[in-house]
């Protein structure tokens, strides 16, 4: 296929389509900060005509979504044009990127291990769960063992156990996997909470422990504006960018990726092949586990600053689940929701200066969304075939 | 792996399904009977009191203390001994008041349960029914108690049904699977709820804009107190609402058309369809059904003692979840519910204001509850398990009982 063939794919014309409606709303805001209602006029209409152009070549999804994000972009930016530019100054300072990433990145590793484990094929509700397993245990590592590193590690192993209490059931009892993950979240908050109080009673985790380092980016992190963008992000935000990439490498580009989402599809095809159904299932949940306490471990030793309080994911995990259903259990898909809905998250602590009630119901955006995809207004969400299937071997 | 199947090895036959759960529940209630849920629940007990033990503390004393928290004591008093029969007194008629929300919203997940499908939505069905009765509670002072109250009480078990009704519309249009749907129902109405009390919010009390609580129920609409103080939060006739709605879900589900029809979804849903049921219908009533019990339980919690709510009181609130917990160990029976709930209840009051600090520390209980809660849902997933160990044990019992005969 040729460059420029490529580049007028229905496809391609709908991802512009779909940048171009947040530029709509980009063109309004700091540091651009066009006065004339005529600019995201003008690009919200050039976004809702390309999605126009994708639907009537039948790439419905995208298209639709560019249609939304023009129509949502030109909204918000005739919004931003009458609002005060000094009001505007403090909603869309440039560290609202920052926080963007701050908010989306439990919910990037949540959702990535979401979709890990159910390619596999076992459907994970626990993953608040094991989130608040790696929240607690990573900040206790660190407390205890002196490091961060060692904070991860304890965070990794907490929620890989949890991780393979929930995959035995799933595998080898052939539980219901929701009552089975629901049984984590509940496990969970209480052992998290239990020790947390029996550690450190009714004190707070002492301050000074150590926590995952910012990376302050040479040359950048002076620039104005990227400077405090992106110049000087946790450690564990990078992390958790690097990990969409190798993730989509490692699902759809290796013979181990294969291997899992043929557990996922067609398990008992996958056994005829010669594929150890349960011990690819088992790996699969293990990292997922793992990759959610990470997420959990980034609220309590990465932005957190080394705190703990009970419950602290606070439905974070089934946000991370709404992020991997919104994103069609694809990486990036997944990581585009989980940067959308960060992005509401941290739009909605910011919207208190024109309106605080207005704000909170913000908050129920990512969910709404969400509904509305598992609803396939726009195209539907569609789970791995066998997601949730308990597999017995012959 | 032994899978490097040789060519001439026969082909595979088709998958069967595995067993539903719903498919297993059954088959497990009349193989374990009794045995299942009580032996979950002992070794939930256990594996918490090994816990309490391993951390330093004396596991009996713990659940003493619970024991009196709940105020059980009271069942076995003398009753002309009046040293500590107000406290146990008090403590019992707290565990009922608690029992009666999770009567009703163990019933919501118990009902859809019997149609086959997952109501996680308990917590936000609950939410919202206690928003709406709020809002009634609060509005059209100076109608008579009856009136008011049975409005309140209605119209919260409408709004219960709409909401649960939303996911059950969408699984029967759509095909959106109802515990998908029902999460993300859940959060919508936790926020709703923080957006309806805060500040600015349109539930939001008028004296005191600072405060982000919503108004107070008016005296008219509260529902009258039939053992206690009602200044204390006595006991409220709430409690036999939740006894008759257990009757109600039982002749539901055993004496009517739609109970037949909703239970022959639940075994399986092709061959009902292919029986003339309208599968679809089936899923949209047990989701509203499901609906009405766990709105009920937020009117007559509104009702009954709340009679405020905060944006705090949102954040916190768990119980409509515990609901979940409550069916499965009453494997989605009216009378396992019932004592389901009776347990839970008096274990949720037993380990957080009833129990003596003195005792054992109530935030460690507090968390001894979500810990148990957690082992009973899990080990009720492993009903194979359970059932494996204990049919073991009578194989083992029946294999020397053989010996010694043949002896």
């Amino acid at each position: 296929m040729h460059a420029t063939q490529w580049a007028f794919r229905p496809k391609s014309i709908a991802v512009l389509g779909s940048v171009l409606g947040l530029a709509a709303f980009w063109s309004a805001i700091p540091p651009f900060t066009a006065r004339s209602p005529l600019v995201p006029i003008l690009i919200g209409v050039l976004a809702i005509a390309a999605g126009l152009w994708a639907v009537t070549r039948g790439t419905r999804r995208l298209g639709w979504g560019a249609i939304a994000s023009g129509v949502i972009g030109l909204g918000l930016g005739l919004l931003a044009t009458r609002s005060s530019s000094a009001n505007l100054h403090v909603v869309f300072a440039a560290d609202l990127i920052a926080q963007v990433f701050v908010f989306a990145t439990p919910l990037t590793f949540g959702a990535l291990g979401g979709m890990v484990s159910e390619r596999s094929g076992v459907v994970n509700v626990g993953l608040e769960g094991m989130m608040l397993m790696g929240a607690f245990w990573g900040v206790y590592g660190a407390d205890k063992g002196g490091s961060w590193v060692v904070g991860i590690l304890v965070a990794l192993a907490a929620g890989g156990l949890f991780a393979l209490v929930h995959a035995y059931w799933s595998i080898h009892l052939r539980a219901n996997q929701i009552v089975s993950g629901m049984a984590i979240n509940f496990l969970a908050l209480g052992v998290t909470g239990y020790f947390f109080e029996q550690l450190y009673g009714n004190k707070n985790i002492p301050s000074g422990v150590s926590t995952v380092p910012n990376v302050a980016l040479p040359g950048i992190d002076h620039v104005k504006y990227l400077g405090a963008a992106i110049g000087n992000l946790n450690l564990l935000i990078w992390v958790g960018i690097l990990f969409v990439p190798l993730s989509y490498f490692v699902l759809f580009k290796t013979p181990i990726g294969l291997r899992v989402r043929a557990c996922g599809e067609h398990p008992r095809a996958a056994d005829t092949v010669g594929i150890n159904v349960y011990a690819v299932r088992y790996a699969a949940v293990l990292v997922s586990g793992m990759l959610a306490a990470l997420g959990g471990a980034f609220l309590s030793i990465g932005f957190g600053g080394g705190s703990f309080t009970e419950n602290m994911t606070e439905g974070r995990g089934f946000i991370a689940l709404a992020a991997m259903i919104f994103g069609n259990w694809r990486p990036f898909g997944a990581w585009g929701a989980a940067l959308l809905f960060g992005f509401s998250t941290a739009l909605a602590f910011r919207l208190p200066v024109y309106s605080s009630s207005a704000a909170t119901l913000f908050q129920t955006l990512p969910y709404v969304l969400t509904l509305i995809a598992v609803a396939g207004v726009i195209g539907r969400s569609v789970p791995p075939k066998a997601d949730g299937q308990p597999y017995a071997k012959q | 792996m032994s899978s490097q199947a040789e060519p001439t090895a026969n082909v595979p036959p088709e998958q069967e399904p595995t067993p539903d759960f719903v498919v297993r529940l059954g088959a497990a209630q009349r193989a374990g009977g009794l045995v299942v849920p009580v032996l979950t629940a002992v070794l939930a007990f256990l594996a918490g009191g090994i816990v309490v033990a391993a951390t330093g503390h004396n596991p009996w004393t713990a659940y003493k203390g619970i024991w009196d928290g709940a105020g059980f004591n009271w069942l076995f008093h003398i009753p002309w001994d009046t040293n500590t029969v107000h406290l146990d007194a008090f403590n019992l008629s707290q565990t009922l008041l608690t029992m009666t929300t999770l009567i009703l919203v163990g019933l919501a997940v118990a009902f859809p349960f019997r149609c086959g499908l997952f109501n996680i939505g308990g917590q936000g069905q609950y939410l919202v029914g206690l928003f709406v009765a709020n809002w009634i509670g609060v509005s059209f002072a100076g109608w008579p108690t009856l009136p008011h109250v049975l409005l309140g009480i209605g119209a919260a078990a409408l709004a219960g049904a709409v909401w649960a009704g939303i996911a059950g519309f969408l699984k029967a249009t759509t095909g959106a699977h109802e515990v998908i749907s029902t999460i993300m129902l859940n959060w919508i109405a936790i926020w709703g709820g923080q957006y309806l009390f805060g500040q600015g919010g349109p539930l939001q009390n008028t004296y005191n804009p600072a405060a982000p609580e919503s108004g107070t129920v008016v005296q008219s609409a509260r529902i009258p107190v039939f053992w206690g103080n009602p200044v204390l939060q006595g006991l409220d006739y709430g409690f036999f609402v939740a006894l008759v709605a257990l009757v109600v879900f039982w002749l539901i589900l055993n004496r009517t058309t739609l109970g037949y029809e909703v239970r022959a979804v639940g075994f399986n849903p092709e061959a009902a369809a292919y029986g003339g049921i309208n599968v679809k219908t089936k899923y949209i009533q047990a989701m509203a059904i499901s609906g009405v019990f766990a709105g009920l339980a937020g009117a007559l919690d509104m009702l009954g003692y709340l009679f405020q709510f905060g944006v705090l009181d949102v954040q916190a609130s768990q119980i409509g979840f515990l609901g979940i917990a409550v069916a499965l160990l009453g494997r989605n029976t009216a009378i396992g519910t019932g004592i389901a709930a009776f347990l839970f209840g008096g274990l949720l009051y037993g380990t957080t204001r009833g129990l003596n600090p003195n005792v054992f520390d109530p935030s460690l209980a507090g968390n001894l509850t979500s810990m148990i809660q957690g082992l009973i849902v899990l080990f009720v997933g492993a009903d194979i398990f359970i059932l494996y160990i204990w049919n073991a044990r009578r194989k083992l019992k029946l294999r020397r009982r053989a010996e010694m005969a043949a002896t």
